[in-house]
């Protein structure tokens, strides 16, 4: 070690080198550590505590005008009586949504986001703690935007991307990341469908394309068409989570 | 897009590290950013000074290890380069082809005083 500068470095050969006496030398720190670990771990911390308690949360990631909240709002009523449910509602701004959920009865806690795009985990953990009440389905509504949500696990059971028959059904090809990410599809409005071109074959393709193991569910929240096959999903899913913490 | 948010998270982790390393200042951050990972590296140029300003790596120099993106095919047996997430295998054009390499954003090592 050099006994002048104390840096590391022999000098053998005597050469100078410009250290500034006074200035500690710089080190190097291997950190090897995920951008996301932080977000990781508050999420695997929220994914035990929704087992802890036999709840089955569910992340709804969409493009803004896909028909997210209308669809949460006509479940709530068809499920209310048989099931407690309880709405994250994540949004840049406001809190019109959640007012939307609220007015069904059940209980809803608001995110703002602000400037950020999406939920992250550590905000849904303390506003799951801050409902405050026994659920079977927690509903986390995300913010309208295809990118940024699939990033982010909150330690949901399943994302559950829903697309209106009013996008392009090439969606699934231009934002992969979510459609990668998912475990449903909901291709939502299917009450539109025969005045539009939209090609529900093709688009269930190109989402196949990017997630072999996708499920697809074809609905209307408006007219009620297949919102039958929804409701059974969710009740087999639920059970899933309970068989789950039984067995576990 | 979420790159202000991650470069929130890179600077809340060099605080972590600042306190368990014990050190006071950051004078350069190495990320890897794989090529399938979704993150622009460019973005993340644009967000890293204003979100480090005022922090223990304010004025810290960024660097980017970019990270080829890497798939298995299953169908032609074989390691093939991948551009895009989701890309067909460029030799036999099927579906899917398995990420190998490419997805990391990680934190590899800070220089720190």
């Amino acid at each position: 070690m050099c006994g002048v500068c104390g840096c590391g470095d022999s000098h053998a050969d005597q050469t100078r080198h410009s250290h500034v006496f006074g200035l500690k030398p710089a080190r190097m720190l291997q950190i090897e550590q995920d951008i996301l670990s932080s977000n990781n771990q508050f999420a695997a911390h929220n994914r035990r505590q929704f087992a802890e308690h036999g709840v089955l949360a569910l992340n709804l990631v969409s493009s803004p005008g896909s028909g997210k909240t209308t669809l949460l709002v006509e479940t709530i009523n068809r499920l209310q009586g048989q099931a407690r449910m309880a709405v994250i509602e994540g949004d840049q701004q406001t809190s019109r949504d959640a007012e939307r959920i609220g007015a069904t009865g059940v209980v809803v806690r608001q995110i703002n986001t602000g400037k950020g795009c999406h939920l992250d985990a550590e905000r849904v953990g303390h506003a799951w703690q801050a409902l405050a009440a026994q659920q079977d389905f927690l509903f986390i509504e995300n913010v309208g935007n295809l990118v940024c949500p699939a990033s982010f696990d909150l330690g949901e059971a399943c994302k559950v991307v829903i697309l209106s028959v009013t996008e392009g059904e090439d969606k699934p090809l231009k934002y992969p990341d979510m459609f990668h990410a998912a475990g449903l599809m909901i291709l939502n409005k299917t009450d539109l469908l025969p005045y539009l071109d939209f090609d529900v074959e093709r688009c269930i393709a190109y989402a196949r394309q990017v997630n072999p193991a996708i499920e697809v569910i074809m609905l209307s929240a408006r007219s009620g068409a297949g919102f039958q096959q929804w409701l059974d999903w969710l009740i087999s899913q639920r059970a899933a989570v309970l068989s789950h913490a039984a067995a576990g | 897009m979420h790159e202000l948010s991650l470069c929130e998270s890179v600077l809340q982790l060099i605080e972590q590290q600042a306190q368990s390393a014990q050190f006071q200042q950051v004078k350069t951050v190495c990320l890897e950013i794989g090529q399938l990972s979704g993150v622009d590296a460019e973005a993340m140029r644009f967000c890293f000074d204003s979100v480090m300003r005022g922090s223990v790596a304010d004025q810290a120099v960024l660097e980017i290890i970019d990270v080829a993106g890497q798939g298995w095919c299953p169908h032609c047996a074989q390691t093939v380069a991948l551009q895009l997430r989701y890309d067909a295998c460029p030799n036999c054009g099927q579906f899917p082809v398995q990420i190998k390499d490419g997805e990391q954003m990680r934190i590899k090592h800070l220089e720190v005083v």
